[in-house]
């Protein structure tokens, strides 16, 4: 009776636990395994290197670095601009507002779409010779500002992190209106009665509260972002020349275009660590932040 | 002492302030919709001139082209497929899962949670490329099924996570009442605990729907046939070989972008539920 009833038991949880380790604890080993080896993904055999990979990706692999630093610089802007925008947003809207609805409707509309169709979209518009952004410019006498935002080395990789931004501002935006919407209120009209005045209470009241929001803002901000690379596929494909490469790309390109899976692999490693590093110092300093 | 009208007055130039700072957000959201909509319905050979903002003649027969010529139709049914079926298998595996979790003590059970939620946490930028080996050697790369399980896979540790939280909570007189009158296990599940959840499962529901909805690079490495991508994976093919063909490309981009518009519309007390239940737990 107990054993039929342990059985039963089990029987709830096999098809996810199967699922789950087909799908994710193998191919998790092998990323591992893989990533010690050189092989073409086609061939029985696969010659083993080491650590040889993770050599090559650290001393060598100048593009890898060099999409890490895109990634990085996207990172920067979401992190400072979109977070920016999106904190002011939600304050704005968190003062007031009748229409409060209806901005949290439109702000989020953004995040819901898939990267493929922002791309494509933003793509047609600032496209350098049919593009309406440059129209609007050169109509407006504007001229010397029209360019080929995406194929110019120049504005490349800013023009793709606004767009980025664009997209994502949305969800800081929600996370930080629910974290504001989490004050009592009674805490503001204390401190009027007080004699603060708006600013005072912005930044006694609603700055160290909202210290733990910002911080997980943040760190989806971060693993986000730097991950961030459908968008840049529907757009520029990391062009010109190297310009928007980032990590995941070069990724993919190790695995579809030059055929080195386990390459590919040791890059994903190398990249999986840093990012966890990067949120789990986050984490720690934000700790440290409520705790005093 | 300042005057009431002084401080009326600041308080509505604030508030002014304010307004318009919102809404010229407001139209930068809806903006690029609006032109994605409108270049849909001009014509091959007007779009690169006609910087109108509202076409003068409206060209309704490029979504008829890209539908049937374009093969939108198609990819439209693949992705309605391919969405369906990841949402019911998510839902029916994560909630029996997530039951046992809350409910059942049995051997191995903290292990395997913690590794689900452990899943959750860890990122593996690059996961696409065992995967592909891994398709490849059961041989269920460039098919339904073999996309089908990746997608329920991705979708399950948040899922589960999601639900067991939620049965946590939920306190067992129902259920206790269920069994007293003979039903088994699987029918508390069934007949008890599914319809009490259904405000979480309408939460799982919007975002895995969405996830799959929008999904681009296991598409991208699972299929090369044609017939079976979705339109994640269609929009980016049919960019790369009719390279200005703007008109069917951005009624292309419509026809992937209204049923998603239509489904946040709806659920969006769902999508905002989830987003802040999500950062609430961070």
């Amino acid at each position: 009776m107990r054993i039929k009833n342990t059985l039963e038991n089990y029987l709830f949880v096999s098809p996810a636990a199967i699922i789950f380790i087909i799908f994710y604890v193998i191919p998790f080993i092998w990323v591992f395994q893989l990533g010690l080896y050189e092989w073409d993904g086609i061939l029985p055999t696969r010659s083993f290197v080491g650590l040889g990979n993770f050599k090559e990706i650290f001393f060598e692999d100048k593009v890898w670095w060099q999409a890490m630093r895109n990634a990085g610089w996207i990172t920067v802007i979401a992190l400072t601009f979109q977070n920016a925008l999106a904190f002011l947003l939600a304050w704005a809207c968190d003062r007031q507002i009748k229409a409060k609805n209806f901005y949290r409707l439109i702000f989020f509309i953004p995040p819901v779409l898939s990267e493929v169709v922002v791309g494509l979209v933003w793509q047609w518009i600032l496209d350098g010779n049919y593009g309406l952004l440059n129209h609007w410019l050169l109509n407006a006498r504007f001229a010397s500002l029209a360019r080929n935002w995406l194929s110019d080395p120049a504005t490349a990789l800013n023009t793709v992190a606004i767009v980025h931004s664009w997209k994502g501002f949305g969800w800081g935006f929600l996370i930080f209106l629910a974290g504001l919407q989490t004050i009592p209120r009674e805490l503001y009209e204390a401190a009027r009665v007080d004699g603060a005045n708006a600013w005072d209470s912005f930044r006694r009241i609603t700055i160290p509260l909202m210290i733990p929001v910002a911080v997980l803002v943040s760190i989806l901000t971060i693993l986000g972002s730097m991950q961030a690379f459908i968008l840049i596929i529907a757009m520029t494909d990391g062009g010109p020349a190297y310009h928007t490469q980032v990590p995941v790309l070069r990724i993919l390109a190790s695995m579809r275009g030059s055929s080195r899976f386990g390459y590919a692999c040791a890059q994903g490693i190398s990249f999986g660590l840093i990012l966890m590093a990067v949120s789990f110092i986050q984490y720690r300093f934000s700790r440290k932040a409520r705790d005093t | 002492m300042r005057t009431i009208a002084y401080y009326k007055s600041k308080k509505i130039a604030v508030n002014l302030i304010i307004h318009i700072f919102l809404i010229a957000v407001t139209i930068t959201c809806l903006f690029p919709l609006f032109w994605m909509v409108s270049s849909s319905l001009k014509t091959q050979g007007t779009i690169f001139k006609d910087m109108s903002l509202i076409p003068k003649e409206l060209h309704f027969e490029n979504y008829v082209l890209a539908w049937k010529e374009g093969g939108f139709g198609r990819y439209f049914l693949n992705s309605i497929l391919y969405t369906t079926s990841v949402v019911a298998g998510i839902i029916i595996i994560s909630s029996l899962a997530a039951y046992a979790f809350s409910r059942f003590k049995f051997p191995g059970r903290n292990i395997l949670f913690f590794m689900f939620i452990a899943a959750m946490m860890i990122p593996i930028p690059g996961s696409f490329v065992p995967l592909y080996v891994l398709l490849n050697k059961l041989h269920l790369r460039n098919t339904a099924l073999g996309y089908i399980l990746c997608m329920v896979n991705v979708g399950l540790s948040t899922s589960i996570f999601l639900l067991k939280t939620f049965f946590d909570k939920l306190p067992r007189e129902l259920e206790d009442a269920a069994r007293i009158d003979g039903c088994s296990k699987i029918g508390i599940w069934w007949h008890v605990a599914l319809p009490l959840a259904k405000p979480v499962l309408a939460v799982v529901v919007v975002f895995n729907a969405l996830n799959v909805w929008n999904e681009y690079v296991l598409a991208l490495i699972i299929f090369d046939n044609k017939n079976l991508m979705p339109l994640q994976r269609a929009l980016v093919m049919f960019q790369g070989e009719f390279l200005t063909n703007y008109p069917l490309l951005m009624a292309g981009l419509t026809i992937t972008a209204l049923p998603i518009i239509i489904i946040y519309f709806m659920m969006q007390k769902y999508i905002v539920k989830g987003v802040t239940s999500g950062a609430l737990f961070g």
